[in-house]
């Protein structure tokens, strides 16, 4: 029943950011924007959380886009179309709640809008006013540029060394577009820990509802494990099964941030393994 | 005759200062010898006070009777008529508390070892060449059962051998649930775990790993598309639950879950791990049960200087004595009536130690157990570098969410009819840790069976 994960489509979408579309009929007709899935590419493998980036009903496939940033997603790159990951199950977490919205920005950062592309597109087919609002560090990073023009009624392109669009960050437009009197349902962010926690500090000046969707350590993912957890709003919640979206007003970034960082020297430790033993394979 | 010797076989185990820095099995199990000679201790009562001790009834005297035969192959299979993970239970039963707490024995004297009988029992057969299981004939009715922990592997056993055809739906990628992530290999051999997992598999069970009921399907999809006539709910244990005291979310502080599941189902001690876990120098385990005892062993075995921090006192701890003892033959400390009220931390964000304060007994609470209460301005700090709470868990909420007419308690438990494990909802039954909280693995087995027996009697007409 679950034994199919096999790689049906494998892009590269830039130097370090892969896509890859699954055969995984099951989870492909449930999975809604802002679920995410976990996966192990191998036997051995460590469990990874990646959120659903699309999803084809009628196909029965699930598309996830990563960042190689360690062992793990190094050893992932490594499979090819043809290939089965080992273990793929989901969809995971709370969908994020678009109903009613008729206006949003949706701020994307780096691989983040990977995941934000499916909720720009789904508010887009329920016929909101969609302004995306993308920033990558320079040209060379950009994904899904023509996907975000598709779904969206006005699209802010940021980089941070000016080589894309704007030189300058998300938030720099976002108060751009506010200031110039657009008004928003919501703004909904998805991009690195730093990057939302200062789109919810801006936009809370103007008062406007922020979700932002939290990415943390997990293992099980189902409510179990409780590696996940955050406080939002002075309490412990998990993302697993609370979140990834949570009020980005009510979330405490910088602890989320240490948390974030609690296993990088072993993972750098890792990823360098994993780089020598492919030296030595070749 | 038999043998009036007061006292129990010892166990034969791994010495502690070499077992405290290996992941091995702890008690290594008796020899033949030793089992004849235990197997001698029971008086074989006409009243069988040991077997109203047991969750699932299993017919002690009379397995041991066989035992003290030499018939081991006999002594399994009256084992085997009520427990469907004899390996597991000999291993990790708190026999203290139920059998063996009822044995006539133990009035004046050692009860007899019936837990290291039992091992005895089931080793023995395991190790043997066995014919091919017979798979029972096919019934033609669809069970599904949701979890593979210690309640749904003994539901789905028991269904299979009256030929059911029974589905098992597990959310992570290896079954066995607690038995897999939770109890680590020392004191449960994971093979062990996946031969009784293979044992059912030859029964005819089917499992289907990485598929979360209430995410990847759900349980109206079950029995409204699917053709499931009856569903067992044994998702087991949820959320960790944690102090709400300051500090709690920083790095080196994990739940008794992450760490356990990091190290056993991750093997994140081995140096070769993929999952990273963190190498702690002094830990602190906040908690007195057999998760805590587990976690703390743990820790140990990484090579950390070990403190458990209980509020109440030694005679009050919920772990199995055995457990207990073990750690602190292996070094690990403790510190009874003491209470965490703050985690500090360094200027990267890193575990510092903890901030405890005295605690006495005061009047019984509503569990009959006096109430800790804090003794004022005994505050004291204590260095640590990770500090583990295992304070037990609140149900997980993805199926209660998902399913429409499944009442629960209002803490999140399930609520059944105890004598059959139904729910609120037709067909659907629940049992273990999802209905109890958490509790222990002979608990939910008993459960899985309650459940197998009322799923069977409504499917084949009896009820």
């Amino acid at each position: 029943m679950n034994s199919l994960n096999r790689i049906l489509e494998k892009r590269e979408l830039n130097p370090t950011v892969t896509m890859m579309k699954v055969d995984a009929p099951l989870i492909a007709r449930k999975a809604e924007p802002g679920q995410f899935i976990i996966l192990r590419a191998d036997a051995d493998g460590e469990r990874i959380p990646l959120t659903v980036a699309d999803y084809d009903r009628e196909a029965g496939t699930v598309t996830i886009i990563f960042q190689i940033v360690g062992a793990s997603t190094f050893t992932l790159n490594r499979l090819n179309e043809g290939d089965m990951i080992h273990d793929f199950v989901g969809p995971l977490g709370r969908p994020t709640e678009i109903e009613g919205l008729r206006k949003v920005a949706v701020v994307g950062g780096g691989v983040g809008c990977a995941i934000a592309y499916p909720v720009a597109k789904k508010l887009h087919e329920q016929g909101a006013v969609v302004h995306s609002v993308t920033g990558f560090r320079s040209k060379d990073l950009v994904i899904l540029e023509d996907e975000f023009a598709r779904v969206s009624d006005k699209v802010c392109k940021m980089s941070d060394d000016g080589s894309w669009g704007e030189k300058g960050l998300v938030t720099d437009a976002l108060r751009e577009l506010i200031e110039s009197g657009e008004q928003y349902d919501e703004v909904i962010t998805i991009g690195p820990l730093i990057m939302m926690k200062f789109v919810c500090a801006l936009t809370k000046q103007y008062g406007i509802k922020t979700v932002a969707s939290m990415n943390p350590i997990m293992i099980d993912g189902t409510g179990m494990c409780g590696g996940c957890r955050l406080t939002v709003g002075g309490v412990t919640k998990f993302a697993c099964v609370d979140g990834p979206d949570f009020d980005g007003h009510e979330i405490d970034f910088d602890e989320a941030m240490a948390r974030g960082r609690m296993y990088a020297d072993f993972e750098r430790h890792a990823y360098d393994e994993a780089c020598n033993l492919l030296k030595e394979a070749k | 005759m038999p043998n009036m010797r007061l006292t129990k076989n010892p166990m034969p185990s791994q010495d502690p200062t070499v077992r405290n820095a290996n992941f091995e099995e702890v008690a290594l199990g008796y020899t033949e010898e030793m089992a004849l000679d235990e197997a001698q201790r029971c008086l074989n009562c006409k009243q069988k006070f040991c077997v109203s001790g047991c969750p699932v009834r299993i017919d002690i005297p009379a397995f041991i009777h066989e035992t003290a035969q030499g018939n081991f192959e006999a002594a399994y299979q009256i084992i085997s008529l009520s427990s469907s993970l004899p390996a597991v239970c000999g291993r990790v039963c708190p026999q203290e508390s139920q059998c063996e707490g009822q044995c006539i024995r133990g009035k004046k004297g050692e009860p007899v070892a019936i837990g290291r009988l039992e091992r005895f029992v089931a080793d023995r057969h395991n190790s043997a060449e066995h014919a091919e299981v017979s798979v029972p004939e096919k019934n033609g009715h669809k069970v599904a059962v949701i979890g593979s922990g210690p309640s749904g592997l003994t539901c789905a056993g028991d269904l299979a051998r009256k030929g059911y055809e029974v589905t098992i739906f597990e959310a992570l990628h290896l079954p066995g649930g607690v038995l897999v992530y939770g109890i680590p290999e020392f004191r449960l051999p994971k093979a062990i775990v996946q031969r009784e997992i293979e044992g059912l598999k030859a029964l005819g069970v089917k499992v289907e790993t990485n598929v979360v009921i209430g995410r990847t399907l759900m349980i109206d999809e079950l029995m409204e598309e699917m053709g499931f006539e009856a569903v067992f709910i044994g998702s087991g244990a949820g959320l960790p639950k944690f102090m709400n005291i300051p500090g709690e979310n920083l790095k080196g502080v994990y739940s008794a879950n992450e760490f356990l599941t990091r190290i056993n189902l991750m093997k994140a001690y081995r140096p070769d791990a993929s999952t990273p876990i963190q190498h702690g120098r002094s830990v602190a385990v906040v908690g007195g049960g057999n998760v805590a005892m587990d976690a703390a062993r743990c820790a140990k075995r990484m090579g950390a200087d070990v403190t458990v921090v209980y509020r109440r006192t030694e005679k009050e701890l919920p772990a199995r004595r055995e457990e207990v003892e073990h750690a602190m033959e292996e070094g690990i400390r403790f510190l009874f009536l003491t209470n965490p009220v703050a985690i500090e931390s360094n200027e990267q964000g890193w575990v510092s130690g903890i901030r405890v304060q005295k605690m006495e007994l005061g009047e019984p609470d509503a569990s009959g157990r006096r109430r800790p209460v804090p003794v004022e301005g005994s505050e004291e700090d204590l260095p640590m570098d990770c500090v583990i709470m295992a304070l037990g868990t609140s149900p997980n909420p993805l199926i209660k969410s998902t399913t429409e007419g499944l009442a629960t308690q209002r803490w999140g438990g399930i609520i059944v009819e105890e004598e059959t494990g139904k729910t609120s909802r037709e067909g659907v039954y629940a049992g273990g840790d999802a209905v109890t909280g958490a509790a222990t693995v002979i608990l939910a087995m008993g459960a899985g069976k309650t459940a197998a027996a009322a799923i069977d009697a409504k499917l084949s007409g009896n009820a």
